[in-house]
């Protein structure tokens, strides 16, 4: 039984730890639009490992109190611009990372254990800036060590194209969603399908698939990933990227644009 | 960003410097070392394989996005390329913001996987498209990662490589000369004793770039692709 993206949005609370896929991966945009309509608030949001134009057009409603990644940006068109409206106005918290040790935080979590120890890393003065983080001599080498805690995210959000009627979902490549799958507390997907068959029954389809075990709830959504694409269905629109990458520089213009995404979706 | 025709001299330096190597990856908004990494990919035959984050049809992972640094911190990675919006004299590099950390005035995207590559793959290439005084500094605001010894910038109008502790000027691109580049670098450098104008692009690594790289090119960055052609 597959749900709405509305219905999927209600099972978010305010205050939620939400990660989300980077543009290339699997991006519910449909359920993020459901977010920002119910009037989401104070949503912490964890990048996989960084954010996109999903965290954005969260930040841009006021959605978002805080956000834990190694980066935020819509790539090739530079900067978030709300984000980077927000950050300068200070309603937005940044907890600032870097790609392997949110991997690292999303493996803790996966192994039920409190930390893992990071290579690297040491040398940057990215380490003042992450009390929470622990360095010190490993234990087997004596060398110094960096020490990064688990990230446990509330809930995982993503768009892939297929899922089966018992709930499981096919992500192919993108093995990320996986760790987060099992990293997260309660996982919640978008798909283009509900396939008529079971994904675990072929290990072709079962390599690349989250079971249903990890996966509370799935939502039909044909188009979901759109405007940001689906890796194997659809390509970007670059258009509607470029013209938001534009609107949203104004706050003015950027709700006119977003009222009109809002309405016509 | 550069002329094309300043880009197109990055591309061969960054391909020349690629050579015999394994495994290149290429990160977020780096499109001039892509397109090098794909030059150095035509002409070697398929070695160094290239993983290009972003692309379908460039990057061998499958499991997710840690392979990639779980690769470099196993010595499985040879050569990888950083930016910065500032780069300073001991080619340190910071990607996240100016102004005192914990009260930026100015953030940029972030730090990426920068401060974990940049101590654990052999081969970092610094690169910057917009070469001056703003961006080339003698001391960043915040290192994102430290310099090391040996390390390459490659920028659109020279190379430098860092040597006893500082970037040192190796070579300037067509119609700069040592004294220009020095007007547009903020901070104070030596001159390798064989500096001299850097090569051009190559003619069979310019039809490589109207061809099969400039379609893998188009696939992640189409807005620079059409840029060189």
């Amino acid at each position: 039984m597959t749900a709405t993206p509305a219905e999927l949005a209600a099972l978010i609370p305010d205050g939620a730890v939400l990660a989300l896929a980077p543009d290339y991966s699997g991006c519910s945009l449909a359920t993020v639009r459901e977010l920002i309509r119910k009037g989401a608030k104070r949503l912490r949001l964890v990048g996989l490992p960084q954010l996109g134009l999903q965290a954005d057009l969260l930040i841009a409603t006021g959605c978002v109190a805080g956000i834990e990644t190694a980066a935020i940006s819509l790539g090739e068109l530079g900067l978030a611009p709300a984000f980077d409206r927000a950050w300068r106005a200070g309603s937005v918290s940044v907890t600032e990372s870097t790609c392997p040790a949110i991997h690292a935080g999303l493996t803790a979590a996966e192994k039920g254990v409190s930390h893992l120890p990071l290579a690297g890393v040491l040398g940057s003065d990215l380490i003042a800036l992450r009390p929470d983080w622990q360095v010190g001599p490993d234990p087997f080498t004596g060398e110094p060590g960096l020490l990064v805690p688990a990230i446990r995210p509330d809930f995982l959000l993503f768009h892939a194209a297929v899922a089966d009627r018992s709930g499981n979902v096919w992500i192919g490549v993108r093995r990320e969603l996986m760790l987060a799958a099992h990293a997260a507390r309660r996982t919640l997907a978008t798909v283009e399908e509900v396939a008529g068959h079971d994904l675990l029954a072929d290990d072709l389809w079962a390599a690349g698939t989250i079971p249903a075990l990890y996966v509370e709830q799935v939502a039909t959504a044909s188009g979901g990933a759109a405007p940001v694409g689906l890796r194997g269905r659809y390509g970007p629109d670059r258009a509607w990227l470029a013209s938001y990458a534009e609107a949203a520089r104004d706050p003015v213009s950027c709700k006119t644009f977003l009222d009109a995404w809002l309405r016509d979706g | 960003m550069a002329e094309p025709e300043r880009l197109l001299v990055m591309i061969g330096v960054i391909a020349r410097l690629l050579r015999g190597l394994r495994h290149v990856a290429v990160g977020a908004s780096s499109p001039v070392p892509a397109a090098a990494a794909l030059v150095a990919r035509e002409q070697g035959g398929g070695r160094p394989v290239v993983s290009i984050l972003g692309s379908e049809s460039s990057n061998p992972f499958t499991d997710g996005g840690r392979e990639l640094f779980d690769c470099a911190a196993q010595g499985r990675l040879d050569a990888f390329f950083l930016s910065g919006a500032q780069i300073d004299a001991t080619g340190a590099v910071n990607l996240l913001g100016l102004g005192e950390p914990g009260r930026m005035r100015r953030r940029f995207m972030g730090n990426f996987g920068a401060p974990y590559l940049a101590s654990l793959v052999p081969n970092v290439i610094l690169f910057r498209t917009d070469h001056g005084v703003r961006t080339l500094v003698e001391k960043v605001d915040f290192v994102t990662a430290p310099g090391v010894e040996g390390r390459w910038l490659v920028t659109d109008r020279a190379v430098f490589r860092r040597q006893a502790g500082r970037l040192r000027l190796v070579s300037w691109h067509a119609g700069e000369m040592a004294e220009t580049v020095r007007a547009a670098t903020g901070f104070a450098f030596e001159t390798a004793h064989d500096a001299g104008e850097t090569p051009g692009l190559e003619a069979a690594a310019a039809a490589q770039l109207r061809g099969p790289v400039g379609a893998v090119l188009r696939e992640v960055y189409p807005a620079f692709a059409a840029q060189l052609t």
